[in-house]
Formats: C-alpha cells, structure tokens, sequence
C-alpha cells in the first residue's frame, strides 16, 4: 500500500493546492490512484497523455494529475478529446467523465465517439446521481430510486453503459468498482492500451447524495454493498439467470479488434498527399 | 509564374483562405448556407496532410477544433445561424482559454430556422454577444470573394497572435455568388505562427499576464503540461476565487484586444470630408452602398460610404475621427435586419448628427436604388 502511494505522489500537480473537491468518502478518488497506477505500469511518457473531462464532480479529477488536462463543457469532453486525437494521433488520449455528462448532455458525442471507433479511453464514472448540482437523477439512476428532482421516485429507465456502448461500436467495455481496487488498475490497463475506443465504467458511490436520499448509508457502507452485488463476468456465466438478479456483473464485455479511425485517416492522408 | 485565376464562390474562397493561412484541422457539421466550406475542406485538408472530420453536431465542431488548437494545429469550423447558436458555449470556452480558432458564420434568415438559403445580417450582435459573459470578439466581414480569401488570412492570424477566437461573418449571398479571384502566391501573404514559449516547463504559465498582454502558447505534447479550464483561473491556468486574480483575468480578456485596435480594426471610408450624409454597411450591401454613392454623387450630392471590414470589435476613435466634420448631418446605417450595427453607431457618432436605418429583414438585398432613395429622404 505504501508503494502504491508513493507512485500516486509522482504524478500529482505539487503546485495545485489541495484538498480536493470530492466529499472524504467519494469513490472518484479511489478511481484516480486506480488510473495512475494503470498509466504508471503501461509506462506512458507523461508529456504524451492528455486528460480530458466535462463537467461534474468526476470532471474535476485531470487538474490534481501532471499531465496535459483540459477540463471542458459540460458533455463535450469527447468532443474536445477527438479534436486533441484526431490532430495528434500519437498523444495517449482519455477522457474522464460521469454518468450524468457522459450519458445525458453528452450522449451524442458518446455513441458517435464509439461508433468512430477512435482510440480515446473513456473512463465512465458512474455513482447515479448529479452529486455537483446536489443530487438530481441522472440517465442511471435505477427506476424508482430518488433524486432531487426525483422526490416521488424515478419513473424513467437506466442506460446499461456496457450495452451502450458495445451497440454503438466501442472496440472494448469494462466495468469496474471502487471496491474491486486490483481488477480496476487492470481494467483501465487494458483500455489504455487497446488500439480504438474504449469504455471502463468505474462503479462508484455517492453517499452524500444518492446514499442519503435513497437511505443506502454511509460510504462505507455503499462501497461494502458493492462487494456484495457484484458477480464477475466469468463467474455469472455458470449461474442460472435468477442467481443474477439485482446482481451488477464486472469485467471485460467486449474486446474486439475493429480499424481505428486515426489509422485509417492517416492512411487516406498518406494515400491522397500532394508531393 | 503567371497569378492564379479562379472563378470562386465565397465559401471557397474560405477554404483557399484558410489553406493559404495554414489552418490544418476542420471540424464542421453540414447546413446551409456554408456547407460548401466543409466539403471543401473534406477533399482539400488531407492532400496537404491537415485533418477534416465531420462531427456530430455544431457543439461537437467547435469543441474539436478547440481541442485541435490546444495540440497545435490552426484550426476552424464553419456554420451558419442555427449551428453559430449551437456553438456559442463553445466559443466562450475558447474565450476564456485563450485558445485561437476560426469560426465561419454564413450568416441566413432567423430566428430560428428561419431562411436556410437566404442572405442575411441578423447575426452581427451574436457575433459580438453570443456567448455568456464578458469579453471582446473579433469578427471580419468581407464584401467581396476576393476579400473573402484574405480576411480568412488575416482572421487565422488575428486568432493566432492574441490568443482568441476570431469569427468571419459572411452573408449568403457572399457564400454562393461567384467571382473571379486571383489566389496569392504563398510568399505574397503573411502568416502568423503561433507564438511558443522559450521557458523551462516548470517556469510556464499558459495564461501569464504579460507585458503585452500577448502570452506564449505551449500545445499539448511540448512538455509543459498545463491545465485548461472554462473555470475562471489563475495564470498557471487552475481555479481560483480569488477576486483579485478574477479581475486580472477578465480584465486581460478585454484589454488584450483593446490594446491593439489600431491592428485589429479596419474601416474603410470614402468622401467623408465633405460629406453631407453618410451611409454605414458591410457585407453584401456594403456593395449596393458604393453603387448608390456613385449615383447620389453624379447628382452632385455630398455623400459618403464607411465600410466596416472588422464589425467588432468597434474603433471608438476611428469612427468618431470619421464623424468629425461640420458638414455631416445624416449618418444611414444599411443592414438586412432590424438594425444591429446601428446601435453601435449611435453610440459613437456627435449628438447633433441624425443616424437613421435602413433595413431589410424580407430575405432580399438592399438595393443600390433602395439607398439612393434613403439618402434623398434624409438630405
């Protein structure tokens, strides 16, 4: 644990003051040290990194790490993260986002994102909830849960992330927990480095809000309960469908090799250039 | 080598501009009337080793090319009213970042969807007061396909070397009519490149307050590795609360242009030493103002034509210099709309000088007649 800590201080801007935005118990910044410790193992130069993010409390996390970070509207991070991409192929791209500025206000850029199959990682932190804005129900937030501006009840369906994505063409969709610390570092690892897009929702809590309005405790207990929902992948398959019920699944949904767009433009760029 | 003669329309004299200008990155959503931009980016931008994409909507267009700017590369995105409105949370992100781009409004009929493929001038204010907050926007309007390639050019590097976005407001009428254009040579041109810093990473600071108020800008991959945010920051570029440092910032914003109007702001002027009435266009009716000037002056009246080239931001100076004179009774200020550019003449011109409209917001050009008749109505 000490070693691990150590490689976060590394990467951490010394001159940005903390503490951080994020409530003491919030899941994003376990999701952060998860991220260093993927982006330390892959080796990257940190000069050719760029994070990118919208708006939200998963969105303030770029401005704590020592990298490029552009910190962007509410929504477009994937927008902006293509223009850095698209024009620097070389640059290790990832955008940090939430559910609510993934999903909702930015849900356009994100099935066209996937279906562009361009290699920018996306790490999806999900806890439910607008927890900026103070707890207002977001495109996950289960039905019938409460939000703010949900005080009778969710009456809308939730987003399956995974299935989102892998329908709109991502090359590779994880999902994690801030529980499940070992296999998150792996997680966003592998997305890291798979050559196209990809997707790692980070299953994350906010007790302050959507624990509180929804009487699921105190972070300690939201993270503990992620333990006990969780079924990995490998493990779901052998069980019959009613075992899996309420049960949220984990791992890898889909790892598929697709072009990548970049390649293919800068293919067409060495095909069509003048001289 | 002989010139280059081309017959163009003004969409693509845009995109001979902005090649020439050494824009490398487009990102654009299709509408009418500037679609004729993207399409020619599409075919042109790869053969020169630049990128086109073709997002998802306007808000996707101009964030990609912020984010294209931030890694380097002169970057633009063209559109017209509806998607220009779409853009305008963008455009203050590029603001506040001090990231250059280049938006292209071809300006049709609104509100709304208004005339797709109608000529208009019912964006000058957005141009000036789009986006939320306070800032100073830079926009050019040529008259002419030919002018069109070289305030592409100079726009690029207006954006370039102040750090801002800069925007071209061209009508539709601009955007389709065609006209002969002599394409200039890559040495007969300037272009700006984009300033970078000579300091050690760890002494650079993105939005540093300079003397000049001109900062050095880093991209992404130099080894800098600085922080962007639409939050309002410090010089280092993070939040801040601070009043103080607030100020600074906002202050920098405006003044950073405000310093530099005389480069900036280009105003043409003809006959106005002795003239009795004045007519203030741009644009496509800048044009039918010329031929009513010659007109009204073959019938011995005292008339004189301003020409803004750069619509915002305004030369207080300059056009109060150009009002100056005691023969001046009558300022008419041409626009297609419901009077825009008037509000900012009233400001500036004398108090004992009338300035009257002349509009038209029907979805047709002001005619040279048309103005003719305004200037023996007012005289």
């Amino acid at each position: 644990m000490l070693q691990k800590s150590s490689v976060i201080h590394e990467y951490l801007r010394a001159k940005k003051q903390f503490p951080n935005v994020w409530c003491p118990g919030c899941g994003i910044g376990i999701v952060m040290g998860s991220l260093v410790r993927a982006i330390d193992q892959l080796q990257l130069d940190r000069d050719n990194v760029t994070l990118v993010s919208g708006i939200g409390c998963s969105s303030r996390l770029p401005v704590y790490l020592d990298f490029n970070t552009l910190h962007t509207t509410h929504g477009r991070a994937l927008a902006f993260a293509t223009g850095v991409k698209f024009s620097k192929p070389g640059m290790n791209v990832i955008v940090i986002t939430g559910d609510g500025d993934a999903l909702a206000i930015g849900g356009n850029h994100f099935i066209h994102a996937a279906r562009r199959n361009i290699n920018i990682t996306t790490i999806l932190i999900n806890n439910q909830i607008y927890g900026m804005t103070g707890g207002q129900f977001s495109p996950t937030t289960p039905s019938d849960c409460y939000g703010t501006t949900a005080p009778y009840g969710n009456k809308e369906n939730h987003f399956d992330i995974p299935k989102l994505a892998m329908g709109a063409g991502a090359s590779f969709v994880a999902r994690g927990t801030v529980y499940h610390v070992t296999q998150l570092d792996k997680l966003i690892a592998e997305a890291i480095a798979k050559n196209g897009f990809s997707v790692v929702e980070a299953f994350s809590n906010c007790h302050t809000y959507f624990g509180r309005l929804n009487r699921q405790g105190d972070s300690v207990r939201m993270i503990e309960e992620m333990k006990k929902s969780v079924i990995p992948l490998k493990a779901a398959a052998k069980l019959p469908p009613e075992k899996l019920e309420g049960k949220m699944l984990t791992g890898v949904f889909c790892d598929v090799e697709r072009e990548e767009y970049t390649d293919r433009y800068e293919a067409l760029i060495a095909s069509v250039r003048e001289k | 080598m002989a010139p280059k003669i081309k017959l163009l329309q003004g969409n693509e004299a845009v995109v001979e501009g902005a090649l020439l200008g050494g824009v490398r990155f487009f990102a654009g959503y299709p509408i009418t009337p500037s679609t004729e931009v993207a399409e020619g980016m599409a075919r042109r931008l790869p053969k020169c080793g630049g990128h086109f994409i073709q997002m998802e909507d306007e808000i996707g267009s101009i964030a990609a090319i912020i984010g294209a700017s931030c890694a380097g590369a002169k970057s633009m995105t063209a559109t017209s009213g509806p998607g220009f409105s779409l853009m305008q949370e963008n455009i203050g992100f590029a603001f506040i970042t001090e990231t250059p781009c280049i938006i292209v409004n071809v300006q049709r009929g609104g509100p709304s969807t208004g005339l797709p493929t109608k000529v208009s001038q019912s964006d000058t204010m957005q141009a000036r007061w789009g986006t939320h907050g306070d800032y100073v926007a830079i926009a050019l309007a040529p008259q002419s396909v030919e002018e069109t390639v070289h305030l592409t050019i100079k726009a690029i590097n207006l954006a370039e070397e102040y750090r801002t976005p800069v925007i071209v407001l061209l009508d539709e009428v601009l955007g389709h009519m065609r006209e002969k254009v002599t394409i200039p040579d890559e040495g007969e041109i300037e272009v700006f490149k984009r300033v970078k810093p000579d300091v050690p990473a760890s002494w650079y600071k993105h939005f540093e307050i300079t003397p000049s108020l001109k900062s050095p800008m880093a991209s992404f991959g130099d080894g800098y590795r600085f922080h962007v945010t639409g939050l309002t920051h410090n010089e280092e570029g993070f939040p801040t609360a601070d009043p103080k440092k607030i100020q600074a910032k906002l202050d920098k914003l405006r003044n950073k242009i405000m310093r530099y109007v005389d480069d900036i702001c280009r105003v043409e002027h003809d006959g106005m030493e002795d003239a009795h009435v004045a007519v203030v266009s741009y644009g496509s009716v800048a044009r039918a103002t010329r031929q009513a000037v010659m007109m009204a002056r073959q019938k011995r009246m005292k008339v004189g034509q301003i020409r803004p080239v750069t619509i915002w931001p305004t030369h207080d100076k300059l056009y109060k210099q150009l009002f100056d004179s005691k023969a001046l009774e009558v300022i008419i200020v041409a626009e297609l709309n419901m009077g825009q550019l008037i509000t900012e003449i009233e400001r500036v011109a004398p108090r004992n000088v009338k300035v009257v409209g002349l509009n038209r917001y029907d979805s047709e050009l002001i005619t040279p007649q048309q103005i003719l008749d305004k200037i023996r109505e007012v005289r």
